[in-house]
């Protein structure tokens, strides 16, 4: 890692806790991130589960994500969500299918968002990024390639069934289809 | 359980830790994947577009009359690990009343809400990377981890920082506090020392006379990249 001489140690992480909501922006704000952004419409639902099969009414979810150029911070699109889920674990991105970002010696990375998870019993936030089933990049994208290949599946949006340009995504903390999460 | 390869893993609570009973069902197995430097995402913006208002970082003016309690001034700096202040970064805290209840529905702690404090500021760091907050001290609240449990008095922050890994959600304790060994949230951090750094300083130069006492509490967050990407589109 190129933590370099590091003359400071980073504060340490702790829980979110169950009582962040009322020091989040309106959710209909940030559950928006398309924003007047070019690009192909879409919702992402996401949903979260734990080791039990249980949907997690308090989970915290932040995406990141490149506009459909592919690049991060772009004028006018800032490329930020944050939503709480609710009672069924799971909450509802409207945004753009990013385009493909630049990777090293000059490969492209498949278009995906980046995902901070946060929640009560977490004391440390997680990352992890969800990708869209069915991308021919998929194959060649250098992270998808870091993770074994019976877990890629757990990074990928699918569509829903009966709905256009709408993609769900479990994220599951344990079991046999753990979501895989990256240690940055 | 997991593990991590963290340079300063332990200066940073674990994945897997049970006696944080929650933890249990929610911390990930299997081991975490290493993302080499070169493929981390670099460019994943800095979140801090929410428009800030004095109002936002004065917790004791958002409502039509002063709260409860003991009013207290919470400032500090932000760092990165190399010493560079981060400026102009969005910071945002939550906390309890000064009866230790939460401005929230869930929270069922049988002590008053106070009609003129919700707990919620954000503030933008100056370009030294200082902050300010004028708030009110909150209570220590029962929760129902292991019999008799009880949090110490906090203040969450968050903070976004200059890139996606510098990303911070954590918590600022008060000093002294009685409550901190049967604290599995705090002591679920290995390192002594970084569990100190989570305690605010007294600091009498940052009180307000006749008016506000003065908590210090600085934050160093992971810092930038030495090797940026090249070659972006």
């Amino acid at each position: 890692m190129s933590r370099g001489h590091a003359d400071r140690v980073a504060t340490p992480s702790q829980t979110v806790g169950p009582f962040f909501h009322f020091a989040l922006a309106p959710d209909e704000r940030l559950g928006s991130v398309a924003g007047n952004a070019v690009g192909e419409r879409l919702q992402l639902r996401v949903r979260v589960i734990d080791g039990a099969g249980m949907p997690l009414p308090d989970a915290l979810v932040e995406v990141y994500q490149a506009n459909a150029a592919g690049e991060y911070g772009a004028s006018g699109f800032a490329g930020f969500g944050r939503l709480a889920t609710g009672h069924d674990g799971s909450c509802l991105f409207e945004t753009i299918r990013p385009g493909r970002a630049a990777a090293p010696e000059g490969s492209a990375q498949a278009p995906h968002l980046n995902v901070c998870l946060f929640m009560r019993g977490l004391l440390r936030h997680l990352y992890t990024r969800v990708y869209f089933a069915g991308d021919p990049d998929l194959e060649t994208d250098p992270l998808l390639a870091l993770v074994p290949a019976d877990r890629r599946a757990t990074l990928l949006a699918t569509p829903t069934a009966g709905a256009s340009n709408s993609w769900e995504w479990e994220i599951r903390l344990q079991g046999p289809h753990e979501t895989v999460f990256f240690d940055l | 359980m997991s593990t991590d390869s963290r340079a300063d893993a332990r200066s940073q609570p674990p994945l897997t830790y049970p006696p944080y009973l929650s933890n249990a069902l929610r911390a990930p197995a299997r081991p975490l994947i290493k993302v080499p430097g070169n493929l981390r995402d670099l460019a994943a913006p800095v979140y801090g577009y929410l428009p800030v208002g004095q109002a936002d970082s004065d917790l004791t003016r958002q409502h039509g009359a002063e709260p409860l309690g003991e009013r207290i001034i919470v400032s500090g700096r932000i760092l990165d690990e190399d010493g560079r202040p981060v400026r102009h970064t969005l910071v945002e805290i939550w906390q309890a009343n000064a009866a230790g209840r939460y401005f929230h529905a869930l929270d069922d702690h049988p002590a008053p809400l106070d009609p003129n404090f919700t707990g919620a500021g954000r503030a933008i760091t100056d370009g030294a990377g200082h902050y300010r907050f004028l708030t009110i001290k909150p209570g220590a609240y029962p929760w129902r981890n292991h019999p008799n449990a009880w949090r110490p008095a906090h203040i969450h922050f968050s903070l976004f920082g200059e890139s996606f890994e510098s990303r911070l959600v954590t918590q600022m304790y008060f000093p002294n506090d009685p409550l901190f060994p049967q604290d599995p949230i705090l002591q679920s951090i290995p390192d002594a020392a970084a569990q100190r750094r989570l305690v605010s300083e007294f600091d009498l130069a940052l009180t307000e006379p006749e008016w506000a006492l003065g908590y210090r509490f600085d934050i160093v967050l992971r810092g930038r990249h030495s090797t940026p990407f090249e070659g972006r589109a």
